[in-house]
């Protein structure tokens, strides 16, 4: 599910003002209100995910009986080279999700923060639109811009760089990256309206005082724009990473982890060997260690942003 | 200090951004309205008059019928989920009780929780109820993952809404339910969009779900139906553009009438410091 586009921070928001209970009611028609919510998220969400991680203990095919291995569909995970390098994939895909467009992004705000641009929104609707169309529809589209024959090798033969055309997604080199550069088409345009936003809200006066205190561009950089973006940045790496690590669309469609293995990622096995090899032992375990990856990450990124 | 120079550089860079974001859709657009070809399509944008292709690919990728799914498994889950994530959002943000924190902290975990992480057990268990296959397997658990957002969401507007109304409520004999539907809902509607247009793209888009919850059925969503056509087809591309833009439709349409309350959910991280 495309739930990955949330604004979360861990630290940061305002707690509550001091409640009172609305006089002449028992404080237990609190639990009528989250009652309705609360019953669906923990019998469609919460247990589900309990009973994952129970079922990673085990192996079988979920129709006969399971049988207990205790921790050896971690082992698995850490041993096998296949189950492995998805891990390694999707940190390799981070680079292309959230590295990349962040670094764009910061370029570009930082050259334009001193514009001053009409018609935002018309922009804004643009950058965005790759984030919003279904991501099995992206996969679609690039598959053809990819293709042997596309439109990409096209260009390339047209401008006399015929030599660089390849088959990029049936290439073992390049299948990867190919498939990362979608993701930096999706993320750049969100990760820069949202730094153009930020950058917006730094004061004018501290650029200015940085100019009279002899800063370069670089300096500027370092001492005004950066630490004005904090914040921002911290939400782009959110949204962007756990984007990179939960990727199964577009790899379901454009390439089926292939060729060979050079683009299986977590998600993708955990389809496959629940769906297509039914080892639900294996795929459970797999979701869960993806789960701890997602959550440390996003920790890390937390910690990160309130350190420095 | 803002010099003329700047302001252009401005506008070019930015053009050059929305181009680069635009392009592969303008591409695949003037790609879906040409010729149906088999493999190297060129593209023309003259010729680019060609309603054919989405008569055709409506009719051979049953997309009829898969919008229709997707509509309903849509619509029911937007309107529910908006609907429990308001008291729910009330009662974390105004209310005192037993477990508060705790319950909270949970729910708002499923943000994070990749369906990846749960999708085994959730089948294993729509199959043992028999309703793996239905319209339920894929509406309850969309629910379910757009509450723990929308609980958060409307909890951090509901922890500003003013006190001051609230107890002016309260004095008027008004009960908690009262206060919610009379007082507070009408000045939460901007966020009720927003909330509104986040899970309509996101459950819209969503892919493994259904994937997983349907396969057995005639049921498909018009993300699977898209994937469907595409194995059937794999390069067809002037079809592929047309199923592609017709799955999106829906999403785009959305979007651009209401982008404003959209680009307000996703930045409001920025803007809420």
């Amino acid at each position: 599910m495309s739930l990955t586009s949330l604004p979360v921070t861990a630290g940061g928001r305002r707690t509550p003002s001091p409640r009172r209970r609305v006089p002449g009611e028992p404080r237990s028609v609190a639990y009528l209100y989250i009652l309705p919510a609360v019953l669906i998220y923990a019998a469609f969400v919460f247990f589900p995910f309990i009973h994952s991680i129970y079922l990673s203990f085990f192996e079988g095919n979920g129709i006969t009986r399971m049988e207990f291995v205790g921790i050896d569909n971690y082992v698995d995970i850490v041993r096998n080279p296949i189950l492995r390098s998805a891990f390694v994939h999707a940190l390799e895909l981070i680079v292309f999700y959230s590295f990349l467009p962040i670094a764009i992004g910061l370029l570009l705000a930082s050259v334009l923060h001193r514009s001053r641009i009409r018609g935002v929104a018309f922009y804004r609707t643009a950058l965005f639109l790759p984030y919003v169309i279904a991501p099995t529809a992206i996969a679609v589209i690039w598959r053809w811009i990819l293709a042997p024959r596309g439109p990409l090798n096209s260009f390339l033969e047209a401008i006399g760089l015929g030599a660089l055309a390849q088959p990029w997604l049936g290439d073992f080199t390049w299948a990867l990256p190919s498939v990362g550069m979608v993701g930096t088409w999706i993320m750049f345009g969100l990760v820069l309206a949202l730094l153009l936003a930020g950058v917006q809200k730094i004061p004018t006066e501290l650029y200015e005082a940085a100019r009279l205190d002899g800063a370069g561009p670089w300096m500027e950089f370092r001492a005004v724009t950066l630490p004005g973006l904090r914040y921002e940045i911290v939400v782009a790496l959110v949204l962007t990473v756990t984007a990179a690590l939960r990727n199964f669309d577009i790899i379901y469609v454009m390439t089926s982890g292939g060729p060979g293995n050079a683009t299986v990622v977590p998600s993708y096995l955990v389809y496959q060997q629940a769906f297509k090899v039914s080892q639900i032992g294996a795929a459970a375990a797999m979701g869960t260690a993806l789960i701890v990856v997602i959550i440390a990450a996003n920790l890390l990124i937390s910690r990160a942003g309130r350190s420095d | 200090m803002i010099s003329r120079r700047d302001t252009i550089l401005g506008y070019v860079i930015l053009s050059i951004a929305a181009l680069i974001s635009l392009g592969p859709l303008i591409g695949v657009a003037i790609l879906a309205l040409g010729q149906p070809g088999r493999v190297g399509v060129k593209l023309d944008v003259t010729k680019a008059t060609n309603f054919g292709n989405f008569a055709e690919v409506w009719e051979k990728g049953d997309f009829g019928p898969a919008i229709r799914t997707s509509l309903i498994i849509t619509v029911i889950v937007v309107v529910v989920s908006v609907a429990l994530s308001i008291p729910a959002g009330y009662a974390f943000a105004q209310m005192n009780f037993p477990g508060r924190t705790a319950i909270f902290a949970l729910l708002v975990l499923g943000i994070l929780m990749p369906l990846e992480s749960m999708i085994v057990p959730l089948y294993l268990d729509m199959r043992r109820f028999n309703l793996d296959n239905e319209y339920w397997s894929v509406i309850l658990p969309q629910i379910g993952f757009s509450v723990a957002f929308g609980a958060f969401w409307m909890r951090a507007f509901f922890v500003q809404s003013a006190r001051s109304l609230m107890e002016a409520a309260w004095i008027d004999g008004a009960n908690s339910w009262r206060t919610l539907t009379k007082v507070l809902l009408p000045l939460a509607r901007p966020q009720m969009l927003t909330l509104a247009v986040l899970f309509f793209v996101w459950n819209w888009n969503d892919f493994l779900l259904p994937l997983v919850m349907l396969s057995g059925s005639d049921l498909q969503t018009a993300p699977m139906a898209l994937v469907t056509f595409e194995g059937a087809r794999r390069t067809d591309f002037a079809y592929l553009g047309a199923a592609s833009l017709i799955t999106i439709a829906p999403v785009v349409i959305v979007f651009i009438l209401l982008q404003r309350s959209f680009t307000r959910g996703i930045l409001a991280g920025s803007i809420k410091e």
